[in-house]
């Protein structure tokens, strides 16, 4: 397996298990009043790095995983996912990807935004989601969630190729059969 | 500039979206414990590491903790048979009345131990995951509880696993009754259940101005899926609402369903 294939394998094994983690943690839930949601901030590390095939798979999947583990109906988190992807894909070679406050912003837009258009499409169903002023506080609390998680995932996966990447052969210009020996009769091997 | 690949993924991904969202509600119901089994795994490795943290936790308790908690599960066991006297009497007493009122006598409650395995996804229901499911003889609508009170009830079942419904979800109204005035209500969801505050809100089907704080709410028994009589939380403070036709009431929950490691589901 090339390091493509690993990183890309790598990708979907760790938005599985950030949507596994949405669902445990309690304590860390209660304290910050909303789940561990990260996966907005995978998304926008897929649309960033790789192309539109991953970076729609990645949505999809996510989107999908986390409505099997939620009350919601099977495929209404798929739509803002894809979205974020698709948007950040198209726009890709404008954002300052490799800028770590870039990163952060994005992951905040990116857990604002797909949250946002989440509660949208759930008020528009037959049942009415949970939602009052504390959203005001829980759309916030996500942004900032994923701000942070945006960097550390490029950090994470920068990571993981420098593992298991070939490293880098430097040459330097120095060999030891043209060494010159300085003396009282200078000579050169 | 999009190029084919992505006008691709546009249409691809729409196409699923309709196809998703048209599905017949028991279809989508199957897929989605189908997508939900690529994380049994996951859920089988936490339940083990849960009770081995636990065995090893009991392990590292010094001796003369688990003494002293012995003598005081002893004292409290001989105290709740006491009590279970009392209510076997008033239990017997109960039946013989409501033979001679010729009404359906009271069944017992048959209950069984579950874990709290997760909880949803999103912030945008109140529900949870246990580790019982169809195999276990779990099924929908049965009702949920701790020893302060109700949870809520079984709102989808699997063959390993179950999701609850906690009382304030949108797919779990509760008929409930004042047990100080007998003043019937339901508790819906709305923007007092929003959060993890452990507050719902409910309606009452009257104006009822003797409604106050500190009073019990208890389940009425009406609607058929909740049997009467279980906590469900005391009330905070109470208002009549528009037109002064009926009056709404915040309750504090009995159970902290934020803190929820274990319950026991009631089963016919």
């Amino acid at each position: 397996m090339n390091l493509h294939r690993l990183s890309i394998a790598f990708l979907f094994l760790v938005t599985w298990l950030a949507v596994f983690a949405q669902t445990q943690f309690f304590g860390i839930r209660q304290w910050l009043g909303v789940p561990l949601a990260l996966v907005p901030a995978l998304v926008s590390y897929a649309a960033l790095t790789h192309g539109i095939v991953i970076t729609s798979a990645i949505s999809i999947l996510a989107g999908l995983w986390i409505d099997s583990l939620s009350a919601s109906n099977l495929g209404v988190s798929v739509a803002p996912h894809f979205l974020l992807g698709f948007a950040l894909q198209i726009r890709r070679h404008l954002i300052l990807r490799d800028q770590r406050y870039a990163q952060f912003w994005i992951g905040f837009g990116a857990g604002v935004s797909v949250n946002l258009l989440v509660l949208l499409l759930l008020s528009a169903g037959s049942r009415e989601p949970l939602s009052g002023w504390f959203t005001l506080w829980q759309i916030p609390m996500l942004g900032l969630l994923n701000g942070v998680a945006c960097p550390a995932a490029f950090r994470l996966f920068d990571a993981l190729e420098r593992t298991f990447d070939y490293r880098p052969v430097f040459q330097s210009s120095f060999r030891s059969d043209r060494e010159t020996v300085r003396g009282r009769h200078d000579r050169i091997h | 500039m999009l190029k084919r690949p992505h006008y691709l993924a546009i249409g691809g991904t729409a196409l699923l979206l309709l196809a998703l969202l048209n599905l017949p509600a028991s279809v989508a119901e199957r897929l989605k414990l189908v997508v939900s089994g690529s994380f049994l795994p996951l859920f089988g490795l936490r339940t083990a590491a849960h009770s081995f943290l636990d065995r090893a936790s009991f392990q590292l308790l010094p001796r003369s903790v688990l003494i002293d908690e012995l003598v005081r599960i002893r004292k409290e066991n001989a105290d709740l048979q006491i009590t279970a006297l009392q209510g076997a009497e008033a239990l017997t007493e109960n039946t013989r009345l409501r033979a001679a009122l010729a009404t359906s006598p009271r069944g017992p409650w048959n209950r069984r131990f579950a874990r709290v395995i997760g909880r949803d996804s999103t912030t945008w229901w109140r529900t949870l995951r246990i580790d019982l499911g169809s195999r276990d003889g779990v099924q929908p609508n049965q009702v949920v509880m701790t020893a302060q009170g109700l949870v809520g009830r079984i709102s989808q079942v699997g063959l390993t696993h179950s999701d609850v419904a906690l009382v304030g979800d949108a797919e779990c109204g509760v008929a409930v009754a004042v047990r100080e005035t007998r003043d019937q209500g339901i508790i819906k969801p709305g923007q007092a259940s929003s959060g993890e505050g452990g507050m719902v809100e409910m309606s009452l089907l009257q104006n009822s101005p003797e409604v106050m704080a500190g009073q019990t709410v208890v389940t009425s028994g009406l609607g058929g899926v909740f049997p009467a009589g279980i906590p469900v939380g005391l009330v905070q403070d109470s208002r009549v609402a528009e037109g002064g036709l009926f009056t709404t009431a915040r309750l504090r929950l009995a159970v902290p369903l934020n803190r929820l490691d274990e319950v026991w589901v009631l089963q016919p």
